[in-house]
This record gives C-alpha cells, sequence and structure tokens, in this order.
C-alpha cells in the first residue's frame, strides 16, 4: 500500500513548554516528523508555543507557528492553512488533548481536515479510563480492580470498598500529573481534590493497589495492512508505585521467560487492534504479580511516547519517523530498516545489549515537593547507556548522569553515617538517592532477600546489584 | 556454579575463551547462532539443534532460570550452549531449577564470559562451522586435530537420532478427539502436538520407520515435523510422503517442510549461516499480511527445482527472499520453512494450523477431488 495522493499538507502540533513529565522527546519526536513529512513531500505546517526546540527551527516545518496551543489558535491556523490531515501523535499529550478538542468542536470538519495517525474514538478508548478498562475486559484482559469517582465522596466509597492503600488516578492529564497513592482518608481527599482539578473532564479513577508489582512495557507499531510489530520490551527496575519516567527502566526485559513474554506481546496487539490504533507507535504499560505472575493492563498511549525516544535508542528502529511514514499510507514492509538498509522495518529488532536508563532529579530546585517518589512524575532528566551486560549498562548510566558519581559503590562517596533505621526507611520509601541507599544496605551486609522484601525490587537486579557491590569490595580490600 | 576456563576453536582457527557453567565436557558440533531474546530453555531441548553448538546472541542468559513446563522435548539436545555472561541467580515465579542444573541434568554443556558478539560476526562472514569445546588444559593443536574429524552436516541423517522409538499417542485433554493425525517423528517438538490437540486432534506419533499401511485407513491426515540435519538422506520419510500423498492431507513444518519437497522431487541446499531467530518477517502471498515467525533451520528448498504448475509459492521471507512456504496444486499437501508453534517466538502463524484441521475437514466431507481447486 503506497503512500496516499490525497495528503499533501499536513499540521503538527508541537508539545509546548518542557515540563516534568513532558520534555525534550517530544522535540526530538516532532523533529523526526517534520523531516520524514518532507522527504514525502508534504507541507508540513508546524504549530508549537515554545520557541526552543529544535522543530521550530526556520528550516525544518513549511510554515511554523510559533503560538499558543489552544483551540483558538488553531482552528485560526487551520482556518488560514487549510492543510489537508492533522498528524497529533508526535507531541505528547498535549497534542493528543488539543487534537481530541479540535475534532470535537467541530473545527477539523468544518474544514475539511482528517485526523491521521489516530482517531477520535481510538484517543477516546484509550485515555478515558473506563472506557479502556471496557475495551480489556471485552477482549478479555484483565486490569485492576477500579471506580470511577466525579467527587470526592464517590472516591470515599470506591476507597473503601478497595480498602487501603489505593491509586488515584486523574483521566486525560500527562506525567500522571495530581494522581497519587493514598494510605487512609486524611491522604485520599487531598490527592483527588488535586486529581480532580487537574482532569480535564474532572474525572479520577480510584484503583486496587498493585504496589509492589513489576512493571513492564511494549513499545510497537501498527500499520494499516494490520502489521503490528513490538520494536522493544522494557522492564522497570522500580516496582509499581513508582512512576514510570522516575524509574530506571532495562530494556529488553530480563525476568520473564517467552512463554510469558509471547502472552504479553499477543495482549498488547490485541490491545492495538481494540482501541483502533491504526497507523504509528503506540505502547501498552503491564504489571505482573511477582508471585502468580497475574497480568494486568495498566495503560495504553495510542501516540508516540517518551518511551518510544528509549525505545528508538536502544534498538536504532526511528519509530517517530516510521510513525509519520505510515500515517500518510505508507506500510511496514514498505519502509526500509534504517540500519541494514536493505531488509524492511517490518521486523522485531533483536539486540546483542542491555539498555539500561536512569532519571535524574533535581529536588533541590523544588523545596516546596516531597523527595518521594510516587505515581506522579517528578524527574528532570534520565541518562541511558548501552553495555554488553547489565552491570555494564547500569555503571555507565550513573556515570552519564552527571551527578559527580562514578558508579554504583566504588567512588567512596556514599554515606557511611546514616543509621540502619533511617536507612530501611529509604529503601521502603523510594527517593531520588534510593541507589547510594543501596549500596549503603549491600556494604552492610543486608541480604538480597532483605533488600528484596525493602524495597520490593525484583531479586534479579538485586542480586546484580550486589554482585557489583562485592567486586568493589575486592578493590577496597586490596592494600 | 563451575568455573573452569575452557576454550573453543573453530574450524577457521579462531580461538576463544571462556568458562564452563556446567561440568566440564569436551564437545564437538556445527556452530550456529540465535539471536532470539528470551527462549533459551525452547531452544536448549529442541530436537533441531541435534549435533549444534548454539551461541546465544543476547549476553545474559539464564536470567529466569528453567521449568520443566517449557521443555519442547523429553532431554536438551544441543552440544554446547555458548554465551557472553551466564546468570545463575535467576528470578522468575515458574522456575524450579537454574539452567546451568538443567544443562548438567542432561549432560549438556554450557560455556559463558566468551566474545559472543566477535564469534557471532565470524559465524555471519563465513557460515556456519565447526568447533570444539574443551577445558583449557587441552593444547589448540590437540582441539584442531578433533575439528578435522568432524562429520560436515551436508549429508548427515540425524533423525534416528532424535525420533521416538515406539509409538505414542497424545489426545485432546477436555473432549473427544474430532481428527486423527499420524505425526512423522523426526524430532517433533512438544509445542506442534499442543496446537494440534488444542484444535480437537489426537496425535499418533511414528518413529521415522513407520510405514504407509501403520497409516492409510486409520487418520485424517499427516503431519511432518521439524528435525535436525540434511532433509536429503532421510530417505525412509521421503518415501512414505511419496506413497501418502494424495491420499491424506500432509501439512509440513521445517524439516518437514524440506522433506515434502524432496518426496515431491524437488531439490534442497545449505544455507550459509541458516535462520535461527523469532523476529523473521514472512509475507503471506496471498493477503499481502507479514507475521513475524520464530526460524530454525541451516538447509532451504530450491524453489526452481520444482515447475509452478505443479507448486504454488504461498509465503516467502522479507529478509533474504528465500521461499518460506509452499501448496500443491493437485495434492491436499501444504508446508512452512518456519515455525508456526512458535516455542520460542511470536505466535503470529498459528492459523496453519487451523488450515490443516479445515483441509482434514473437507477433505472427509468431500473427498479429495474437491479439497483442491
Amino acid at each position: 500500500m503506497p503512500k496516499r495522493k490525497d495528503i499533501k499538507s499536513v499540521l503538527l502540533i508541537g508539545s509546548g513548554p518542557i515540563v516534568i513529565g513532558q520534555a525534550c522527546e517530544f522535540d526530538y519526536s516532532g523533529t523526526q516528523a517534520c523531516k520524514a513529512l518532507k522527504e514525502e513531500g508534504c507541507r508540513v505546517i508546524l504549530v508549537n508555543s515554545n520557541p526552543a526546540t529544535i522543530m521550530t527551527d526556520p528550516s525544518l516545518a513549511d510554515a511554523t507557528y510559533i503560538e499558543p496551543l489552544t483551540v483558538e489558535c488553531l482552528t485560526q491556523v487551520i482556518q488560514k492553512e487549510k492543510p489537508d490531515a492533522i498528524l497529533p501523535t508526535l507531541g505528547g499529550q498535549t497534542a493528543l488533548n488539543l487534537a481530541m478538542k479540535l475534532a470535537q468542536s467541530g473545527v477539523l470538519q468544518a474544514n475539511g481536515v482528517e485526523m491521521i495517525g489516530a482517531t477520535l474514538e481510538s484517543i477516546q478508548k484509550a485515555e478515558d479510563r473506563r472506557a479502556f478498562k471496557l475495551a480489556m475486559d471485552s477482549i478479555g484482559l484483565a486490569s485492576a480492580r477500579s471506580h470511577i469517582a466525579y467527587n470526592l465522596e464517590e472516591a470515599k466509597r470506591a476507597a473503601l470498598n478497595l480498602g487501603y492503600p489505593c491509586v488515584v488516578r486523574p483521566s486525560f492529564t500527562l506525567g500522571g500529573t495530581g494522581g497519587g497513592i493514598a494510605y487512609n482518608q486524611d491522604e485520599l481527599e487531598s490527592i483527588v481534590g488535586s486529581g480532580l482539578r487537574n482532569s480535564i473532564i474532572s474525572e479520577v479513577l480510584i484503583e486496587e493497589s498493585i504496589l509492589g508489582w513489576k512493571e513492564f512495557e511494549l513499545e510497537l507499531m501498527r500499520d494499516r495492512n494490520d502489521n503490528a510489530v513490538v520494536i522493544c520490551s522494557i522492564e522497570n527496575m522500580d516496582p509499581m508505585g513508582v512512576h514510570t519516567g522516575d524509574s530506571i527502566t532495562v530494556a529488553p526485559a530480563q525476568t520473564l521467560s517467552d512463554v510469558e513474554y509471547q502472552v504479553m506481546r499477543n495482549a498488547a496487539i490485541a490491545i492495538l487492534r481494540e482501541i483502533g490504533v491504526e497507523t504509528g507507535g503506540a505502547n501498552v504499560q503491564f504489571a505482573v504479580n511477582p508471585v502468580d505472575g497475574r497480568l494486568i493492563v495498566i495503560e495504553m498511549n495510542p501516540r508516540v511516547s517518551r518511551s518510544s525516544a528509549l525505545a528508538s535508542k536502544a534498538t536504532g528502529f526511528p519509530i517517530a519517523k516510521f510513525a509519520a511514514k505510515l500515517s500518510i499510507g505508507y506500510t511496514l514492509d514498505e519502509l526500509m530498516n534504517d540500519i541494514t538498509k536493505k531488509t524492511p522495518a517490518c521486523f522485531e529488532p533483536s539486540i546483542d545489549y542491555c539498555v539500561v536508563k536512569i532519571p535524574r532529579f533535581n529536588f533541590d530546585k523544588f523545596p516546596q515537593t516531597s523527595p518521594v517518589l510516587g505515581t506522579a512524575m517528578k524527574s528532570v532528566g534520565e541518562a541511558m547507556a548501552i553495555g554488553r551486560t547489565f552491570k555494564e549498562a547500569f555503571q555507565k548510566a550513573i556515570r552519564s548522569l552527571e551527578t559527580k558519581r562514578f558508579g554504583f559503590g566504588f567512588d567512596g562517596k556514599d554515606p557511611s553515617l546514616i543509621s540502619d533505621e533511617d536507612l530501611r526507611y529509604h529503601l521502603i520509601t523510594p527517593g531520588p538517592d534510593r541507589l547510594t541507599m543501596l549500596v549503603v544496605a549491600l556494604q552492610r551486609g543486608m541480604s538480597v532477600s532483605e533488600v528484596v522484601d525493602a524495597t520490593k525490587m525484583d531479586p534479579w537486579f538485586v542480586h546484580q546489584l550486589h554482585q557489583l557491590v562485592q567486586f568493589a569490595l575486592t578493590f577496597t580490600n586490596t592494600p | 556454579m563451575n568455573n573452569l576456563p575452557c576454550r573453543l576453536l573453530l574450524s577457521d582457527g579462531s580461538r576463544f575463551e571462556g568458562f564452563f557453567f556446567t561440568s566440564p565436557h569436551v564437545r564437538t558440533g556445527e556452530v550456529v547462532f540465535n539471536t532470539a531474546l528470551t527462549g533459551y530453555q525452547e531452544v536448549v531441548t529442541d530436537p533441531s539443534y541435534t549435533g549444534q553448538m548454539v551461541v546465544m546472541t543476547y549476553p545474559m542468559i539464564g536470567s529466569y532460570g528453567v521449568t520443566p513446563l517449557d521443555n519442547e522435548s523429553s532431554k536438551a539436545h544441543l552440544r554446547v550452549l555458548i554465551c557472553k555472561e551466564y546468570i545463575p541467580f535467576y528470578s522468575n515465579w515458574r522456575a524450579t531449577q537454574s539452567l546451568g542444573e538443567f544443562l548438567d541434568d542432561h549432560q549438556v554443556v554450557g560455556i559463558t564470559g566468551v566474545d559472543t558478539r566477535t564469534l557471532t560476526r565470524r559465524l555471519r562472514d563465513h557460515g556456519s562451522l565447526n568447533g570444539v569445546v574443551a577445558p583449557a588444559t587441552h593444547d589448540w593443536d590437540r582441539l584442531a586435530d578433533m575439528i578435522g574429524a568432524i562429520p560436515t552436516m551436508v549429508g548427515q541423517n540425524l533423525t534416528p537420532l532424535v525420533t521416538t522409538p515406539t509409538p505414542y499417542r497424545v489426545v485432546p485433554s477436555n473432549a473427544l478427539p474430532t481428527y486423527r493425525v499420524a505425526v512423522i517423528d523426526t524430532g517433533v517438538k512438544r509445542h506442534i502436538l499442543n496446537e494440534l490437540t488444542q484444535r480437537g486432534c489426537s496425535c499418533d506419533v511414528f518413529p521415522v520407520t513407520a510405514s504407509v499401511h501403520d497409516i492409510l485407513g486409520q487418520f485424517d491426515g499427516v503431519m511432518l515435523a521439524n528435525g535436525p540435519g540434511d532433509p536429503e538422506p532421510v530417505e525412509s520419510v521421503i518415501h512414505l510422503i511419496q506413497q501418502l500423498l494424495g491420499k491424506l492431507p500432509i501439512f509440513g513444518i521445517c524439516l518437514g517442510h524440506q522433506l515434502l519437497w524432496l518426496a515431491l522431487g524437488g531439490q534442497t541446499y545449505k544455507l550459509k549461516f541458516g535462520h535461527h531467530a523469532v523476529n523473521h518477517p514472512v509475507r503471506q502471498l496471498a493477503t499481502g499480511r507479514v507475521e513475524i515467525t520464530s526460524q530454525n533451520h541451516g538447509f532451504c528448498i530450491d524453489i526452481d527445482s520444482l515447475p509452478s504448475d505443479q507448486i504454488e509459492l504461498t509465503h516467502i521471507n522479507l529478509n533474504d527472499h528465500t521461499p518460506e512456504g509452499f501448496r500443491h496444486r493437485r495434492y491436499p499437501a501444504f508446508s512452512v520453512q518456519y515455525h508456526p508453534e512458535s516455542a520460542p517466538g511470536p505466535h503470529d502463524s498459528t492459523y496453519l494450523f487451523d488450515d490443516f484441521v479445515n483441509m482434514m475437514q473437507q477433505f472427509r466431507m468431500k473427498g479429495f477431488a474437491n479439497v483442491v481447486s
């Protein structure tokens, strides 16, 4: 299926200001999309409120509007430019939400603009937590037990039914803003209050706690011929309860057997089909109970996401670029693999290395924010490293954070004066310095299973860290 | 975990060093690489790897341990598993033992600490090579002598090593069987039988010495299984297929696909380094759809060796454009080179088992004449 001939101009929405939860990764994806569409001879019209981006460089798009990302401004741009299509899946949640409002207000239809890369229905189905849960039920996939609440009273009733702790998730937000974990009614009241304010439709989901479960993510692509491939699997080292953006993540997944991985792959592809991601990239997040392997679908993003940027760099598969090309009609088997140049892009990358991403925090600059990691993202950046082993990639990533640390242990900069009691608290309550706490705990002789009990990290990762600490000791013990 | 140093010598003279993570033994075989990220247990227990050493290109192997539930046959078949970093501290709720313990139980050798990236590049550039693994106390010259004695894969019938000694039957777990399938065991993977029983078929698994009288008149269809080695010398099965063609629906997988091709009078050849992966794109020509497939073969059918008025090419590999599947235009027979039963690998191609069941249904209802049209 070759390129569509009826799409000659495309409106691309950027992701606006750099905020926690939505940063330069969407400048990267938008820039890739600009280049890919121009390469195909499309006129690219770009709207972004943030001029400090690569995508707004004059040479990239054919027409660049530095305007507020509002329905009013976008409407004016659409009326002036009359684009054939609008591509909302490469500008993060901001672009997706804006495109949805434009479609709902009738602006797209009135001006004959087709939404490509996603449809209004698929965005709604993926983003509306109730619709998503129903969709999962209909294809036989489990999700966490939950109740929708539109006010505090409903939220309290839901929490009583599910038990504390429970998770509060506002609908239609980015980076989980306004969400959190409530351990009691007081906490529930404050979190639900901010959640309702942050949700554009004043809706929150109260969900059974799956704290401490293992968290996985699959990055996928699908084309309009229904070819679907998994680009990358990602396993979070931090358990459920820590936002993926704040988690140390590892690609590919380490602790899944092929049987379990294929179940997850089948589920992810079924979700893309059910939600209706017709073309482009998407990611699906899963939680797995470490005790019995019970698999739960957490959410699905019908767009290029923060993890897509990681998956692209981890595998060499240019997700954003191909998402743009698929949106104008190409199929995966018509695009060439960027690395081999002679095999098609319709394949699943295999790698002979391990990739580790570690988030960077800067709580010093946000003194009002509690330095505890939860379901709302707090990191301000991240470093990614590639190594032939997990240990190698992990050590390289720590160095790359530019926090003046030179690896897990080894550099003698870990605090020695912290009390055992404080140490335990920091292992149980993850904060930005949890890696330091892990080093100290293992140096002090805490066993792998004690650390696993406290942190809920998978024993696989704690064993790896333990090996690093043991290895460091062979240096320090040498005179 | 054993930590004895070991040596690996290839027939092109290249030398590698590492450590045993199992008991140290001397082993020889053809060295191939597999690029799957998961599924080492299925690889280890796949009879198709008989006589081979497998290099896993993914560096960390053993992470999720081993469970008896994931065995593809009753034992480990490959000679040596070669890894960059063996992980003894596995973590998975299903695991019952470590990979190293499992390999030791089956007298299979595992080595770690090997520069598998360089090794894989060598195999990719030169094609599959023979190799020998031994404790580092062996000097290189002695190892070179051992390599000279290894027979080449071409011309080797390895199926007698892996076939069942006596016939056995597997039935659907929760229903009476709808169809009876005769499976020719050239090294069948458990998942092929699973896919058939899940679709209401009972499977009678026969040794490669089965005769046409064992099968005709008692079955609805014949499953030609996967297996190791060169297809050409597996003459007993080729002859059997020739006697069954047109009389029963036939479905072939991997070695079974090659044997069906040979039985029809076609030819096969050895690929440079084979396909051992779980990410090969294959196009189904009838629909244009692409499936991501599990592959494990060193030989390939020569598509030009049979006329196209007899044979319809149904699937092709998009990486190297080799044929991946065909059907006969007159007989109810079709086959694929890849593994629709996966294990390990994606489940994109299980529809082929549905196609086989449909073919048996049509054959039973309407007879042979109406099946092929």
